[in-house]
């Protein structure tokens, strides 16, 4: 029973924490930290700054990571399911709705024209966003220049509607930084993960 | 099958989807348009809407596809191929995971990785912007109301900043681009 009680817990407080928090990001970062740290003590200060290195420096959303580590270690593997699925319900629920009347939504004028200029906002955001990595990145040569080249690859494909996945870029990136540690007899380098890791927040 | 491929294809999201939201974004835009289910502009509009609403954009963004493309399976199948390796990553290596991330050469991965997909989120923020300003419905030329659009935006993404000492944030910047939109694309 008190298990039961733990597992609706766990589900119904991060179906709150995945409503009530737009733009994803650090913003639903903070909340979860302010609820299963402060409020819940469900995990520690120190678990959270964990989870968050390891969330930036793993592919996904980060609220998903937190929510899964959060829900492992207080009830296990069904634990982790109710924190997840928690979290992901509400946007779920809420974007299906969206996805059956946003093409007749969009047939009226006023909203049309609406949309014209979110669209021209969605580009300024997706620029800032990248300009805000780039100043958290760590300024080494080697990955600025894999910056820029990236940069120009994409730039490239995209104006040319080329035939070539960004995750080929990727592991050619992955590649390059790999040879040219090993090449330079993979020292070992203190501290320097950190700053890896810190590179590529967004928002 | 379309099932199959929305799996495939937001599973590769979710792999690959390093730095948030934003390094999602080209991920999900590769994936969409090579598979010809959303055009740029509807794409587009999907992010505003996935800005606009709670909860973590890439969800938003694989349930949209996933619904456009084949309704209420599709969009789980999308939405748990975007979360399951996050999933993974957590429940498996929790214990190991910390180690791993230390080992040296995993780090010269993340190194190469990191860089690459930013300087892939800015390509995509610069071609948007100059394929709305350089677009209109008669072919390749100046887009005059879009220019107007996106210089005001840029001034007020920027200019914001020294006058209230924090940026707009991107819900306010969609809803004045919206009002600014009724204006300029209604006169």
């Amino acid at each position: 029973m008190k298990q039961n009680n733990l597992l609706a817990d766990l589900l119904l407080t991060f179906m709150k924490i995945g409503l009530f928090t737009f733009g994803g990001g650090y913003v639903m970062i903070g909340f979860i930290e302010d609820i299963c740290v402060n409020k819940k003590k469900w995990i520690s200060h120190e678990e959270m700054a964990d989870i968050l290195v390891i969330a930036e420096s793993t592919p996904g959303p980060m609220a998903i990571n937190c929510a899964t580590y959060v829900g492992f270690v207080q009830a296990g593997f069904v634990g982790s399911l109710m924190t997840t699925l928690g979290i992901v319900l509400p946007s779920f629920v809420i974007i299906y709705l969206i996805s059956m009347v946003l093409d007749g939504f969009l047939e009226i004028t006023l909203i049309a024209h609406a949309f014209q200029g979110i669209k021209i906002a969605v580009g300024v955001l997706i620029f800032d966003a990248a300009l805000g990595m780039i100043k958290k990145m760590p300024k080494k040569p080697l990955m600025k220049g894999i910056m820029v080249c990236a940069f120009i690859a994409m730039m490239v494909i995209n104006i040319f509607a080329l035939r070539f996945s960004t995750i080929a870029l990727m592991i050619i990136a992955a590649i390059v930084s790999l040879s040219v540690f090993i090449a330079k007899g993979a020292p070992d380098m203190k501290g320097d993960g950190k700053g890896a890791m810190k590179g590529g927040a967004a928002q | 099958m379309i099932y199959w491929d929305l799996f495939v294809g937001f599973l590769q999201v979710g792999c690959f989807a390093f730095g948030g939201a934003y390094g999602a974004i080209p991920l999900i835009r590769d994936v969409v348009l090579s598979n010809g289910w959303l055009t740029d502009e509807t794409l587009a509009y999907m992010i505003a809407v996935a800005e606009s609403t709670p909860g973590p954009i890439m969800i938003n963004l694989a349930t949209y596809v996933g619904s456009s493309q084949a309704g209420i399976v599709g969009s789980i199948l999308a939405t748990l191929a975007v979360v399951l390796p996050s999933f993974i990553v957590i429940i498996v290596l929790t214990a190991a995971l910390k180690t791993a991330m230390k080992n040296k050469y995993v780090q010269a991965v993340i190194r190469g990785m990191k860089p690459c997909i930013i300087g892939i989120v800015l390509a995509t923020g610069v071609y948007m912007i100059g394929n709305n300003v350089l677009t209109s419905t008669v072919g390749t030329m100046l887009n005059v109301r879009a220019l107007i659009l996106t210089v005001l935006l840029l001034a007020i993404t920027y200019g914001a900043k020294p006058i209230l000492k924090k940026k707009p944030s991107p819900i306010i910047l969609i809803v004045i681009a919206a009002l600014l939109g009724v204006v300029v694309y209604g006169v």
